[in-house]
């Protein structure tokens, strides 16, 4: 049946339309230009604002080495000359990651960053602290070496302690690898993804006023 | 300064060319080749795991008197409580609050039947003297079963290591556990032990918490771990085998370890060493919930604008600032 223009419908309002809608929500939340800025406060040109990007960038090397170990499994790396390069890879990429982490926080804290609004990305950061040291933490459990066994046999009691070791049993390797290798990695990128969206979208804070007069 | 788009916060600003990418791409590849270098020429950790095996091989008397233990109720796991067992008194609390307690035992672990007992049932056959001292042990009463472990545990103080590995004790009324010890002390150095440890009813296996308790009761894992500088008392959460760190980060997690009331045996308001882990991870719950809220919190939200450190920071916004 040949459909005739009757039976066509109207283009739906913009208001009715949903993709329309997110699509313009994007737009107006976080444009190009917000997200991939050619132009910065002069400001910007301090060395502080290094460590928030070398963190990054040491995310993604903790990440590529990662994936590679999680997929040659957990024994490669123990048998293989290449297997440990990965894992020196991995595990320094980490540790530089905390370092780089730990100072850009002292450096946000310092400029009181969280001005004007941008608390919530002060809260997002710390969180991304909390749960980069678990994600760590399960990763040194998932060493399967002696280092792995001892932190296994001590850190049960402070889990056991707080009634935490009742779900997240430290002693039991399959549990914490599962979650070092795919909940927290994915929780830990997801969370820094927010925190990078939250910055590009309200910019970086100003100078706190000489007078003292720019307050949270 | 909620509902203020960008461009009218930075009205007024100078703004100054700026490339993100370049910038990113300039830290991956520094980050990469530090990195890249640090790991070739430092390498990592990789310190072999303990065996059971290599236990009982290197020092039989601390197996034997661990697994006697196992048997006498006097390990730590066998007095554990919650989630292993319901241990009388043995969890941690502070006042009301025994979150060990209240989601009770939830990987239930009896050390002297999984540790011992059920590994000697596996090897019973073709071993009738073996055979024959397991049954008497469970058909004793629990008086008897006391008497015994108590006066072998003693003698185990003054055992004799024979060039076989086996462990002697002078002349005395141990029942049937000098037999069931010789076997299990067999059994484990052969690395027997391990397997047997770890069966579960099913082929495939990730769960070491039998195994990682039973050699946590023993000094041999534990003795090591001192020689690397990883106990509690030696801030050992920042360290790992050899030269390398650890997590360094959890510095302040482990120094409360070290200092009042947490490395009190008497303690005060209610916490001391017995406690120390809950009250320690409610203290870092408290302190990383401050960080968070820092925004929130006067004086905390205050010192950045008391420290001059900013002005270092943003040197030359505040030199043209007094310029201008």
């Amino acid at each position: 049946m040949d459909a005739t223009s009757k039976d066509i419908p109207e283009p739906a309002g913009e208001s009715a339309n949903w993709t329309l809608r997110v699509r313009r929500y994007i737009d107006r939340l976080l444009p190009m230009d917000h997200l991939l800025p050619d132009r910065q406060p002069y400001y910007v040109g301090s060395w502080v604002y290094v460590f928030g990007v070398v963190t990054i960038a040491a995310l993604v090397w903790v990440v590529v080495s990662g994936v590679v170990l999680s997929f040659m499994g957990p024994q490669w790396w123990h048998v293989s000359s290449l297997g440990r390069f990965f894992n020196s890879l991995h595990f320094w990429s980490v540790q530089l990651f905390f370092i780089f982490m730990v100072l850009h926080l002292w450096g946000q804290y310092f400029m009181a960053s969280w001005r004007d609004g941008r608390a919530a990305t002060w809260l997002i950061g710390v969180v991304i602290f909390g749960v980069s040291i678990l994600t760590a933490f399960t990763g040194y459990l998932s060493q399967q070496n002696f280092d792995s066994q001892f932190i296994a046999i001590n850190a049960k009691d402070a889990m056991n302690g707080a009634g935490i070791g009742a779900f997240f049993n430290v002693l039991n390797f399959g549990q914490m690898y599962g979650l070092h290798v795919m909940l927290l990695p994915i929780g830990v990128t997801f969370l820094v993804v927010w925190h990078i969206v939250m910055v590009r979208t309200r910019g970086v804070v100003k100078p706190i006023d000489p007078e003292g007069a720019s307050k949270s | 300064m909620k509902g203020v788009t960008q461009e009218e916060y930075y009205r007024g600003v100078r703004m100054a060319p700026y490339d993100l990418v370049k910038e990113l791409v300039i830290a991956l590849a520094g980050v990469g080749i530090l990195a890249l270098g640090v790991s070739a020429f430092v390498s990592s950790p990789d310190e072999p795991p303990v065996t059971i095996a290599a236990w009982a091989q290197s020092d039989p008397v601390d197996f034997v008197t661990t697994a006697t233990g196992e048997l006498a109720g006097t390990t730590t796991s066998a007095g554990y409580g919650q989630p292993y067992n319901s241990a009388a008194d043995a969890a941690q609390k502070w006042g009301p609050i025994a979150p060990q307690v209240w989601f009770g035992v939830r990987i239930p672990i009896d050390s002297a039947n999984a540790f011992v007992i059920q590994p000697l049932q596996r090897g019973v056959t073709g071993n009738p003297q073996l055979d024959t001292a397991v049954k008497a042990w469970q058909a004793a009463s629990a008086d008897d079963q006391g008497k015994w472990t108590d006066a072998y545990t003693k003698a185990l103080a003054d055992a004799k290591v024979a060039d076989d590995g086996s462990v002697t004790v002078s002349d005395g009324d141990y029942g049937p556990l000098p037999v069931m010890m010789a076997n299990l002390l067999g059994m484990a150095r052969s690395g027997a032990l391990d397997g047997l440890l770890q069966i579960s009813g099913r082929f495939y296996q990730t769960d070491y918490t039998p195994a990682l308790l039973f050699m946590g009761d023993g000094g041999y894992l534990d003795g090591l771990a001192g020689n690397w500088n990883l106990h509690g008392d030696q801030w050992g959460m920042m360290n790992e085998t050899g030269q390398y760190p650890g997590q360094t980060w959890l510095w302040l997690y482990t120094m409360w370890y070290q200092v009042f009331p947490f490395n009190s045996d008497s303690g005060a308001l209610g916490l001391s060493s017995a406690n120390a882990d809950l009250g320690i991870i409610i203290l870092m719950t408290l302190l990383t919930a401050a960080l968070a809220l820092v925004p929130l919190i006067p004086i905390l939200r205050d010192i950045p604008r008391w420290v001059p450190l900013h002005r270092l920071i943003w040197r030359r916004y505040y030199t043209a600032k007094v310029r201008a």
